[in-house]
């Protein structure tokens, strides 16, 4: 029964999500534009759909796999897993001890990102409107692997400690050389996939992992420290968006010069 | 009716498929590395119907409702040609979207509370909630502001890397300015504004843009209105951190 009151409530939270989106779209659509919409009855089902889908989703995820994912974000960064329960004889801990977190928060960021479904949506678009040059697999995998090199660096430097904006200044000079190199066609693409990349599925089970180690790592400050990792999981993406397209193009150039040089 | 059942079937395994990654790395985790038992399996199962379900159904409500409102609204805004009204509706669609956002508030309140342990603002419940008040309308405003500033680019064809270089410049230069306390913050509150039924609407809306002007391609004019979304955040939540401070 619970079950049934939980899905109560979460559905009452997405309808407040979409509260101020559907209002927005019905005073312009009645008052600017003064026309009715196309296929009303489909735009309304799909609407129910939206609503009803996000809270079906959201509700398995929080009954699921949150609280398992936040309890091992916990465990893994807890110095009693890291130590084998033998106390540390100096306060210093090497950043190596840490690997787990490292491949725990590589894994996590890939496969989260994979199931994340405003990803879903631009790369289904993306894949409209080039026509299927941009493939829709293609996009979400290279995003997924941006997302996970950029969690996993993103805990070494809070188990390091260095400065986050060290980090993000190379970030942004990497992408701009980059932005100089790679396809014109993908750069708009490869910087709204560092936006969509932090939504319902990952932000919660990241921000977990970050505060966790933020908490058990000495010398860290919570609000220094433990933020920062959604920040770096929309960086990356966004490189590795670029070098997606920027390998594509290698590749296709490679094979048609072997074409042309064979025939 | 056949058909319909199994585009869903097909729906409900290409679903299946996206959260498997997911599954399988909890479980090496959970079995391999920490070696504990699954506790509720029963409770994990039933969890996992509800997500391919609600992942199958926002799919599919996706292509019937978010994606033609947001592009029709476009191509009307567009023959309208008032470019008062696009500029008014773009910055209520940013605002409005992102003021009532579940995990803005969250890390808003989460900011605020820790910011006052640090002693940054006063110990009162009062000052925790002006400034995690202070930082959700900031970031709302700011989302605005860029949505409206996306569109004013399409229009106007402006390259997408002048606008992010310029506002990457920015961000650099505000980071050795602003209090450290505000960084790490400000940095993430870029990737929280972006929720599940904003992104779909608002690709569509750049996309349906960019394809009802002549001259605009909508892959290389349409998209990187959610990129400015993340980006201006950044910029005004440092600023909130100086004023405040």
């Amino acid at each position: 029964m619970s079950l049934l009151a939980d899905f109560l409530q979460t559905l009452l939270d997405t309808l407040h999500d979409v509260a101020p989106i559907a209002i927005i779209i019905a005073v312009f659509q009645f008052m600017v534009i003064r026309r009715p919409v196309a296929n009303l009855k489909q735009v309304l089902i799909g609407f129910v759909y939206v609503v009803i889908g996000l809270a079906l989703f959201l509700l398995g995820l929080e009954r699921a796999l949150f609280p398992l994912g936040r309890v091992m974000a916990m465990q893994l960064t807890d110095p009693a897993f890291l130590f084998d329960g033998v106390a540390q004889l100096s306060g210093v801990i090497h950043w190596a001890e840490y690997h787990w977190v490292y491949l725990f928060a590589f894994t996590i960021g890939f496969s989260t990102t994979i199931a994340e479904p405003s990803l879903m949506a631009v790369a289904i678009k993306a894949n409209q409107v080039s026509g299927g040059s941009v493939g829709v697999w293609g996009l979400r995998v290279s995003v997924a692997i941006g997302v996970a090199i950029g969690i996993a660096l993103g805990a070494w430097r809070i188990v390091t400690g260095y400065p986050i904006h060290y980090f993000i200044i190379v970030g942004y000079i990497i992408v701009v050389v980059q932005t100089l190199f790679a396809p014109k066609m993908i750069v708009p693409l490869a910087y709204d996939s560092g936006g969509v990349t932090t939504s319902t599925v990952t932000v919660p089970l990241v921000a977990a992992l970050g505060l966790g180690l933020a908490e058990t790592v000495p010398g860290r400050n919570v609000l220094i420290d433990g933020f920062g990792l959604i920040a770096f999981a929309s960086l990356f993406p966004i490189m590795s968006v670029m070098a997606y397209a920027q390998l594509s193009e290698f590749r296709a150039r490679r094979a048609k010069r072997n074409r042309t040089g064979s025939g | 009716m056949g058909a319909g059942l199994r585009a869903f079937a097909g729906a409900l395994v290409s679903s299946s498929r996206d959260l498997l990654p997911v599954v399988l790395v909890v479980m090496f985790f959970q079995l391999v590395v920490l070696q504990q038992p699954i506790p509720n399996l029963f409770e994990l199962i039933i969890g996992l119907l509800l997500v391919v379900t609600g992942l199958t159904f926002f799919i599919s409500g996706l292509e019937m409702a978010l994606f033609p409102i947001g592009e029709s609204l476009a191509h009307a805004l567009a023959r309208k040609g008032s470019l008062a009204w696009l500029m008014v509706f773009s910055f209520a669609l940013g605002f409005g979207t992102t003021v009532a956002e579940p995990a803005l508030i969250a890390v808003a309140d989460e900011a605020a509370a820790v910011a006052s342990a640090d002693g940054a603002i006063g110990p009162t419940a009062q000052a925790r909630n002006a400034y995690a008040d202070g930082l959700r309308l900031t970031v709302a405003f700011s989302v605005g502001f860029a949505i409206m500033l996306g569109v004013v680019r399409i229009l106007k064809g402006w390259p997408m890397h002048w606008l992010i270089a310029g506002g990457y410049v920015l961000v650099v230069t505000i980071t050795f300015f602003a209090p450290d306390e505000i960084v790490g913050i400000a940095y993430d509150s870029g990737g929280v504004t972006t929720s599940t039924i904003t992104v779909p609407l608002v690709t569509a809306l750049g996309v349906g843009l960019a394809s009802s002007i002549r001259g605009r391609s909508p892959l290389v004019d349409g998209f990187g209105l959610i990129a400015l979304a993340s980006l201006t955040p950044m910029i005004f939540v440092m600023l909130y951190g100086m004023a405040i401070q």
